[in-house]
């Protein structure tokens, strides 16, 4: 992604000294109310006064879509290794275990089995906090697997993204990831199961240039960036004057790249009507 | 000098690790030999000379797509514009004959002065680029013609016209599309091989790569405004990221290293062309002739097992899947 990464999403990534000031998480950026963490969390982490749309991390987001204690979760032993030993200001092992300390994840997603609204379903869910949700060899094999279960058990694969692209620290092995997901949609095409891809902030470069795209269904979050290459890159390079709302879901909706944008408090209502949908399919 | 020990050492390597396309026999005592002396020399291997293949990758004089197919193809015949709403210069697509074989060809083409530069965007493609390359892919498939792509970009255009056009979208319905062909299909990365705007035509059955092109998921350049800030640690980025032949070679992302004449494609166009073509020819006589679905289950197969991982289970992961 050739200078095209959304470079703010990588400064997550930098020593504590070398990041800007950032707001506390808790206040929207939008209107700059402020909430207690319990107050988001019930309302969807979404800002009760304007509707921004705040990140939601992958374990509270399935709890959010999927039915109370339907998450089955698949393949949690998979662990990055550092086939390149890549070291720029920190070497690549110590970034991931940093990482799992402070998520608590194996990796940028995980997987399971679920139900919504009594409807099976298989999900993959991805976590910004896990190094900018960036796509390593562990995303790409989680992703695979995620589409191998559903077609075993032949029911539909949603998707729920976030992330700044392939992981840089990982080389051409994780642009190799983007062909591997490609072909893991591809067999739940020929094996007839539905695929719903469920774009939330950011989904960008490498991830939407791959699975995230081929949804059979495709559906943001308002607000949500999807773009290849993020807003500063374009301005950078090219020195275009970008639009208000470029890359913007809206923007992606007007432009026919999304079938829908979904606000977050339909989304569980939304995705059941498709698997009803889906499950009556030949 | 070391440096130029490791170059020589380096193309001794890929010649012999090509042999297995060309000739069908290994050589696997020399081989092995050849890569324990690389490997220590390769120890000592300093930022700027893996930057050195980088310059050969992005040479001004290096061999484009259209001079390969120049060289390797009668007959050629190119076709233009996605017939959806424009021609896009930066990728050329076609079809020509090749050994006694009509082939579909898609490839990405650089300028040689600057107004070419200008007219094929620096071999940086649109969306309209990509679809276009998808039209002949379809066209491959409705006549059974094998598929030649030549990969050679910085990257697909970042610009804002290019994502309202669906930048990533192209890119992975262009990938999609090449996992579902029943036709036989070769990759050669040529020069650069930049990222999504690299694989986009690169899912192939088969997938080359010459003795000095490079094949990242990011520029290094790019890679260094990000990770250090500074664009100016190239060489530091290029280092890590290992973006050279061999590299990809041992990772298991190309199936063969494609020699180049002495110092590199850019002093023989023949010459370069020439190699390239017995590996293609190569290539295509291992793949004509299987059967369509057994070439569309071993390829999604070859990509499927990609990536370098590790089992390593901890106890707060386990004990709390779904909080």
């Amino acid at each position: 992604m050739a200078a095209k990464i959304d470079v703010s999403i990588e400064h997550r990534n930098l020593p504590e000294e070398a990041r800007d000031e950032k707001p506390h998480p808790n206040t929207c950026p939008k209107c700059d109310s402020h909430y207690r963490d319990d107050e988001l969390e019930a309302n969807l982490r979404v800002c009760p006064h304007c509707g921004f749309h705040f990140p939601v991390r992958a374990r509270e987001r399935v709890n959010q879509v999927a039915d109370e204690d339907t998450f089955e979760e698949e393949a949690t032993d998979l662990r990055s290794e550092d086939p390149l030993e890549f070291f720029d200001v920190l070497p690549y092992p110590e970034r991931l275990v940093e990482a799992e300390l402070r998520t608590g994840l194996g990796d940028a997603m995980i997987i399971g089995g679920a139900a919504i609204e009594e409807r099976p379903c298989e999900l993959a869910v991805m976590d910004f906090a896990f190094l900018g949700g960036s796509m390593g060899s562990v995303v790409g094999e989680k992703f695979s697997r995620a589409a191998e279960s559903a077609i075993e058990r032949h029911v539909p694969l949603i998707s729920i993204t976030a992330s700044g692209g392939a992981r840089m620290q990982e080389g051409i092995l994780s642009l190799m990831q983007l062909p591997k997901t490609v072909c893991a949609v591809e067999d739940l095409r020929d094996a007839r199961c539905g695929f719903v891809s469920v774009m939330a902030h950011p989904t960008t470069a490498g991830v939407l240039a791959s699975f995230a795209s081929l949804g059979d269904v495709c559906v943001a979050e308002p607000g949500a960036l999807l773009a290849f290459t993020g807003p500063r890159v374009v301005q950078g390079t090219t020195r275009e004057k970008l639009p208000d709302d470029f890359g913007l879901a809206e923007s992606n909706f007007r432009y026919g790249h999304v079938d829908a944008i979904v606000p977050r408090p339909e989304l569980r209502g939304f995705l059941a009507k498709l698997l009803r949908l889906f499950s009556y399919a030949g | 000098m070391p440096g130029e020990a490791e170059l020589r050492l380096r193309e001794r390597l890929s010649r012999l690790r090509s042999l297995p396309l060309l000739r069908g026999a290994r050589l696997s005592g020399e081989l092995e030999r050849l890569q324990r002396q690389l490997e220590r020399i390769e120890e000592g291997a300093t930022d700027e000379e893996i930057w050195k293949f980088v310059e050969l990758a992005r040479h001004d004089d290096r061999p484009y797509t259209l001079d390969y197919v120049e060289r390797l193809f009668e007959d050629f015949v190119e076709l233009h514009g996605d017939r959806a709403r424009a021609e896009d210069p930066a990728l050329v697509t076609g079809l020509g004959s090749f050994d006694g074989r009509t082939l579909a060809v898609v490839g990405h083409q650089k300028g040689r002065d600057a107004g070419e530069r200008a007219k094929r965007n620096f071999g940086m493609a649109y969306p309209e680029g990509y679809r276009k390359a998808m039209r002949t892919m379809e066209i491959a498939e409705r006549h059974g013609f094998p598929l030649v792509t030549f990969v050679d970009t910085p990257g697909a255009y970042p610009g804002v016209a290019a994502e309202q056009h669906g930048q990533g979208g192209a890119i992975a319905r262009s990938q999609a599309l090449m996992a579902r062909l029943s036709v036989p299909t070769i990759s050669c990365i040529i020069g650069e091989g930049g990222s999504g705007g690299a694989i986009a035509i690169a899912l192939a059955d088969r997938v080359l790569m010459q003795q000095n092109a490079m094949y990242s998921v990011i520029s290094p350049e790019g890679c260094a405004m990000i990770l250090w800030r500074d664009g100016a640690e190239k060489m530091k980025a290029a280092a890590a990221l290992k973006p050279d032949a061999l590299h990809c070679h041992e990772l298991g992302v190309i199936d063969a290293i494609v020699p180049e004449p002495e110092g590199g494609a850019h002093t023989d166009h023949d010459e370069a062309a020439a190699l390239l073509a017995e590996v293609i020819k190569n290539a295509l006589e291992e793949l004509v002739g299987v059967p369509g679905a057994d070439l569309r289950r071993r390829r999604r197969d070859r990509f499927r097992s990609l990536g370098i991982y590790g089992a390593r289970p901890t106890s707060e992961t386990h004990a709390a899947p779904a909080r």
